[in-house]
């Protein structure tokens, strides 16, 4: 068995995570990427780069984001202290804009003036538009057609933000249609375009940067966890699409073998359904598609799977490698919460803590409530609150028969 | 000698360039595909790329999509693929066929078995788009024992440290992508082209093949000029496309488009 000390120093130099990730990409990106690695290896290390991008975190996002007990949720529950790491409270609602701001400041070191992203609930998509107005950079958005309607407002966002939104009619018409586009494009336009990846998954060097950007999540819960707590967490909970926010929260625990970790993915209506986003959980055969090898959805033939979920953000039939990688030397427990219980669990956190997460972060919330009861008081567990909810109240509201 | 580098050595023999068209395999249905390929090498193609269905075709254009979701519409998969060289090696031996198509549905299938039964169905070479030779360690031996080319992809973006590791590996032809984009996508600057391929040859003695941005007889006779072969795709899905509802019309549409192609590379 691997030791979970070997598990930081990945990928190795070919992007590899165990047999995971890679680069699976056609030759004309091979150059573009080859490009990216040398510029990021360049800069993670220079204290400069560093201290711009902490620079932004902290006056630009309003780092550090706080970790806040949820005692009252907590006393219901009966179990385990609930604390929740807020990156809701992040600029622009959510932990996708630690990710932008790192990639936007490799794209102006690289001289682009044009970048370009997938999204799928709108949440990257508005933190990508945030930093490219920001920076004066041209910002071109590609966003599933279904997704363009389940999320209206953030559409409407970025194109307050000056960026163009650009609707997939293609294939099922969600985020991996929206991220097919966004590689089309890429190919097309890589002279002067830089491709800001949202998730934790894509061909090498990507998996790797948006993990590094996004590790700055576990870092603070860390310390704050020392602070508040006085220990660390005896677990953590974090909802995985591609998986970023899990993987910024997990990342700086992993050699922390005391601390348990729960990946929850969208079990939509259910994994024994087939209609759900849940590739880890349901044992999805390896596959390879956006540049990468993972556990993907596909049928025999290879095809790739359509996926469903409550959620825009997690209806992705593939996961971000290094949690491929993570479910094999069981050092990370991969879960689904399914559509009902996330639906209820967003509407008892708003009542119970006044705040309201994000659908995607409700993944988490839900499996906290199945957790907790089965732990002490003295036990503590970190929950990420990776978004917040504004975003689907639309959504909730139609499933409530309500329509504006 | 495997059936592509036989056909490379008659045509340099001839002083001709090879004419290569692309069609997605089960497009419109499955049942016309064969059809499609004698019709093919009756109108003068010397060999042919069978595209696999994907659900997610990420290098390619609309028209390819489109012929990818019409074929996936009839359930074709790969074992279907073998099915269709098999019928074609029926009453063809000499035409190279090559499998054009993403990763995923080898690596589902697995990669041993796909070698050898692409290899026992009469199959020449594989193009996997989204696989370069950096991640073809472990399917690279497997077709190399089962008599199957790798061809990989070379393009405008490519280094010249990168081209020398894909000549390294590549086998049969190396293709050439002419442009920065997606398959069917603008004209290509034959020019520019043409001083890509220089130091190509200075690396390889293989055969260089330039697809991308081929539509008609004289855009195959300019490219035609300053290459081993040219590959023409969109061009002729766009024919399966229009007769896509009365299927009896498109092989004389395709083979339309490719005569003009083989007299103006011929003349």
């Amino acid at each position: 068995m691997t030791k979970f000390s070997d598990l930081t120093r990945l990928p190795d130099a070919r992007g590899h995570f165990g047999p995971y990730g890679g680069r699976f990409v056609s030759e004309t990106l091979s150059f573009a990427l080859e490009d990216l690695e040398k510029t990021y290896m360049a800069l993670r290390d220079d204290p400069d780069f560093q201290a711009e991008f902490d620079y932004d975190l902290a006056h630009y996002v309003g780092r550090p984001s706080p970790l806040y007990h949820a005692e009252r949720w907590s006393k219901q529950l009966g179990g385990a202290q609930i604390w929740l790491k807020r990156e809701d409270l992040n600029h622009t609602g959510a932990h996708k804009v630690n990710n932008t701001i790192g990639q936007a400041l490799l794209a102006k070191k690289g001289g682009k003036p044009r970048v370009i992203a997938e999204t799928g609930a709108g949440q990257h998509g508005v933190a990508t538009a945030t930093v490219a107005a920001r920076l004066g950079l041209k910002c071109e958005i590609y966003m599933g057609a279904e997704d363009v309607e389940r999320q209206k407002l953030n559409v409407y966002r970025m194109h307050l933000l000056g960026a163009k939104v650009i609707p997939v009619e293609s294939g099922s018409r969600t985020l991996k249609d929206a991220m097919n586009e966004a590689l089309r494009d890429w190919v097309t336009n890589v002279d002067d375009t830089f491709y800001i990846i949202g998730t934790v998954a894509g061909p090498h060097p990507y998996p790797m940067l948006v993990r590094d950007f996004n590790a700055v999540v576990g870092r603070e819960a860390r310390r704050q966890s020392l602070e508040q707590i006085g220990r660390l967490p005896d677990a953590l909970i974090a909802c995985v699409g591609g998986g970023s926010n899990a993987m910024g929260l997990f990342y700086p625990f992993v050699e922390d073998d005391e601390v348990k970790m729960y990946g929850v993915e969208a079990g939509g209506d259910g994994v024994e359904t087939g209609r759900h986003a849940a590739p880890l959980t349901a044992n999805a055969p390896q596959g390879v598609l956006h540049g990468n090898r993972t556990y993907l959805m596909s049928d025999e033939g290879g095809q790739i799977a359509d996926t469903h979920s409550i959620s825009a953000g997690l209806d992705y039939p593939g996961v971000g490698p290094e949690h491929a990688l993570w479910k094999d030397v069981g050092r990370v427990e991969y879960v689904a919460a399914n559509d009902d219980k996330v639906l209820e669990a967003f509407r008892e956190l708003t009542r119970m803590e006044g705040i309201m997460p994000a659908l995607e972060s409700a993944h988490a919330i839900a499996h906290a409530k199945v957790l907790a009861p089965t732990m002490r008081p003295d036990q503590h567990i970190i929950v990420n609150l990776s978004g917040r909810g504004d975003k689907d109240i639309l959504t909730v509201a139609r499933i409530d028969g309500v329509h504006f | 000698m495997n059936r592509i580098d036989k056909r490379f050595a008659s045509l340099k023999a001839q002083g001709k360039t090879a004419l290569i068209p692309y069609i997605t395999a089960g497009d419109p249905a499955p049942e016309h595909t064969v059809g499609f390929m004698h019709a093919l090498v009756e109108s003068g193609a010397d060999i042919i790329e069978l595209g696999v269905p994907f659900s997610d075709p990420m290098a390619d254009g609309p028209v390819i999509q489109k012929a990818c979701e019409r074929a996936l519409a009839h359930g074709t998969r790969l074992t279907h693929l073998f099915e269709m060289v098999q019928d074609f090696r029926q009453t063809d031996t000499k035409t190279p066929v090559v499998l054009m198509g993403y990763l995923n549905p080898i690596e589902r299938m697995g990669y041993q078995r796909f070698a050898e039964q692409a290899a026992a169905a009469g199959v020449d070479g594989v193009l996997i788009v989204d696989m370069p030779p950096e991640e073809a360690d472990e399917i690279g031996p497997l077709m190399k024992s089962s008599g199957l080319a790798a061809i990989f992809l070379v393009a405008p973006t490519t280094s010249e440290a990168r081209a020398a590791t894909i000549c390294g590996h590549g086998e049969g032809y190396l293709y050439y992508v002419s442009l920065k984009g997606v398959t069917g996508a603008a004209t290509l600057d034959v020019d520019a082209v043409d001083r890509q391929l220089e130091p190509l040859r200075r690396l390889t003695d293989l055969p260089l093949c330039v697809g991308f941005g081929i539509r008609d007889g004289a855009t195959a006779a300019a490219v035609g000029r300053i290459a081993d072969g040219v590959v023409v795709g969109s061009a002729l899905v766009n024919r399966i496309a229009e007769g896509a509802d009365s299927p009896a019309s498109i092989a004389p549409a395709l083979k339309a488009v490719l005569s003009e192609m083989r007299q103006a590379l011929d003349a």
